[in-house]
């Protein structure tokens, strides 16, 4: 009997709810934080940003329309499905950021857990950040967060799944449609990630996933005028890419949200808080005559 | 291998606004009111507010009831109007009832009138009916002397999608461009199966050859399904490469669509402004 060969899974691009390889046919060589090559990831171009913001924004009626605790469900799932693969995602984040197997399992399950902790927001946001305004007249007035739209995300370089996680669950909790790109060591996790979400009955273009070179494709979503808020957590002041301010003065051109990468990489194990989704809210107001 | 990344900058640029002008601005809804032909009109005249050198589309393309209401709105802008005529889009009326649809279109004021051929007398073989059917509405195509003189352009829709057979979209290609066809045109848009490029290249293939043989040339619209960019990139190559420049003119091969031109819009804006567009930058139809 002849040697079994090890299958290699070719890593895919993860857009509108489809694996496509991307448009431009190019991968790159993911490498450790050794140098040694991981995998060949596909190389993202300027087409498969416009494509994925296209699904991006195709989503979004339909997830900014669900029910927030329909939303709740779905994020849950994504729990649900990420559990069931702590192992296969430990040994993966310990080989892209470079770490040990306990610290990356400890990671995973970090990563998890915030999936629950955003499931639970995604029904009781509306309460913290809107509510009743007291107002001197005959009228019924409150306020209320809504989604931005469709956001782009520069994930974490170097905190590949729970910096993703702590990116992206944020962002659609509230309804919004995310379009991210992973690179650095975060690149192949996110594309494992991808099939997790596929399995979450989250609907298709809700989060699309995109490898590659920041440089190459953060300023095609940063200058994109139908996406309407960009969020720079993953480029880093070092990172030798396209700078924050470039990608800000890019942003501005369509009013877009930044949300501005901090001096250093944040501690993701922390408690987030709800700055992230509130920096991809919009607060309406309704005033409504009572009659008197 | 139509229209693949090989059509870039400059060349795009001249696409587009090609594509732009071969377009019948299309609405045939059953819910088209005075209002929306309006808009779709205005549209037409100035398709970009932001980009006063954007081209125009050749034509507006509505029911016969409402060609007064675009002819008001267009004017003497040199956007025509194109009406669908003899029982769009099912065929199924008696000649009488069909030829005064077409008089009525034309006596309105419509540029050119879209009629549909009678698929089931096609089918049944009854090619003579539906030969003479095309020479009757070509005749009621023309206009009285006091409203000018002249005819309106005849486009004939052979709807492709029932015609079941490439032998048959040709044969049905050559009978409406004997009958008298200015234009042969793919389909309503109404059926499950609409335009679509092979059949679009049989028709290209027809019209060449009956020029080859008679010495008049005769435009091919294809209609329905045509929604991006890259999809009229394609219809462009392939008219080039069957049937040459000749037909690269709005005289000569139209796209029959609605939401194609906002994509055009957006390439030409990408073009213009290196950004990518958004649909938040063009009309809501």
């Amino acid at each position: 009997m002849s040697e079994r060969l090890e299958v290699l899974k070719t890593y895919k691009l993860y857009v509108g709810g489809k694996f496509p390889r991307s448009e431009s046919g190019r991968v790159y060589a993911v490498t450790d934080s050794k140098g040694r090559t991981l995998a060949n990831a596909p190389r993202g171009s300027r087409k498969d940003a416009r494509d994925a913001v296209v699904a991006a924004r195709k989503a979004f009626p339909g997830w900014s329309g669900a029910t927030a605790y329909n939303r709740g469900q779905i994020l849950y799932r994504i729990a649900e499905m990420l559990e069931g693969r702590r192992e296969q995602f430990a040994t993966e984040v310990a080989e892209a950021e470079g770490i040990s197997r306990t610290k990356a399992l400890a990671s995973v399950d970090a990563a998890v857990d915030r999936w629950v902790w955003y499931a639970g927001w995604t029904d009781k946001l509306a309460q913290v950040a809107g509510g009743a305004n007291p107002v001197a007249g005959p009228f019924a007035n409150w306020s209320t967060p809504e989604p931005t739209g469709v956001v782009a995300v520069i994930a974490s370089q170097r905190s590949s799944l729970l910096g993703l996680t702590s990116a992206v669950a944020p962002v659609i909790a509230t309804g919004n449609t995310a379009v991210v790109l992973a690179a650095g060591a975060s690149a192949l996790p996110a594309l494992s990630f991808a099939e997790v979400l596929a399995v979450s009955d989250l609907p298709g273009g809700v989060i699309n996933i995109l490898t590659g070179h920041p440089a190459e494709i953060a300023p095609t979503l940063a200058s994109h005028q139908d996406v309407n808020a960009i969020d720079l957590t993953g480029v880093a002041p070092d990172a030798g890419v396209a700078s924050a301010r470039d990608l800000e003065i890019a942003a501005a051109d369509n009013l877009k949200r930044v949300l501005r990468p901090e001096a250093k990489e944040p501690d993701w194990s922390a408690d987030p808080g709800t700055g992230r989704m509130l920096a991809f809210t919009e607060i309406r107001t309704v005033w409504h005559p009572t009659g008197h | 291998m139509l229209a693949t990344r090989s059509i870039k900058n400059d060349a795009k640029v001249a696409a587009i606004d090609l594509a732009i002008t071969m377009i019948d601005l299309t609405t045939l809804e059953g819910a088209d009111t005075p209002g929306k032909v309006r808009a779709l009109c205005a549209k037409a005249l100035h398709p970009d507010p932001g980009a006063p050198n954007a081209p125009r589309p050749a034509a507006i393309c509505v029911y016969g009831d409402l060609v007064a209401e675009a002819k008001a709105a267009l004017g003497d802008s040199g956007v025509h109007v194109a009406a669908v005529a003899t029982a769009f889009p099912s065929g199924r009326a008696s000649l009488d009832v069909k030829l005064a649809d077409v008089a009525y279109a034309v006596a309105a004021g419509a540029d050119e009138i879209d009629m549909v051929i009678d698929r089931g007398a096609f089918l049944a073989g009854h090619y003579r009916a539906v030969f003479d059917e095309i020479v009757a509405v070509k005749a009621a195509c023309a206009r009285s002397a006091a409203a000018g003189g002249g005819s309106a352009h005849l486009k004939v829709i052979l709807e492709t999608g029932e015609l079941s057979t490439y032998d048959n979209v040709r044969r049905a290609s050559w009978l409406a461009m004997l009958a008298g066809a200015d234009f042969i045109k793919t389909s309503t848009g109404k059926v499950a199966v609409n335009a679509t490029l092979p059949v679009t290249l049989v028709m290209l293939q027809a019209v060449r050859d009956f020029r080859e043989a008679t010495g008049r040339q005769v435009g091919v619209k294809p209609a329905g399904g045509i929604r991006t960019t890259k999809d009229a990139m394609k219809y462009l190559v392939l008219v080039n490469e069957t049937v040459g420049a000749d037909w690269l003119d709005p005289d000569w091969f139209r796209l029959g669509a609605s939401s194609l031109l906002n994509d055009l819009l957006m390439q030409r804006q990408k073009l213009a402004t290196g950004r990518y567009s958004g649909p938040d930058y063009v009309t809501v139809d």
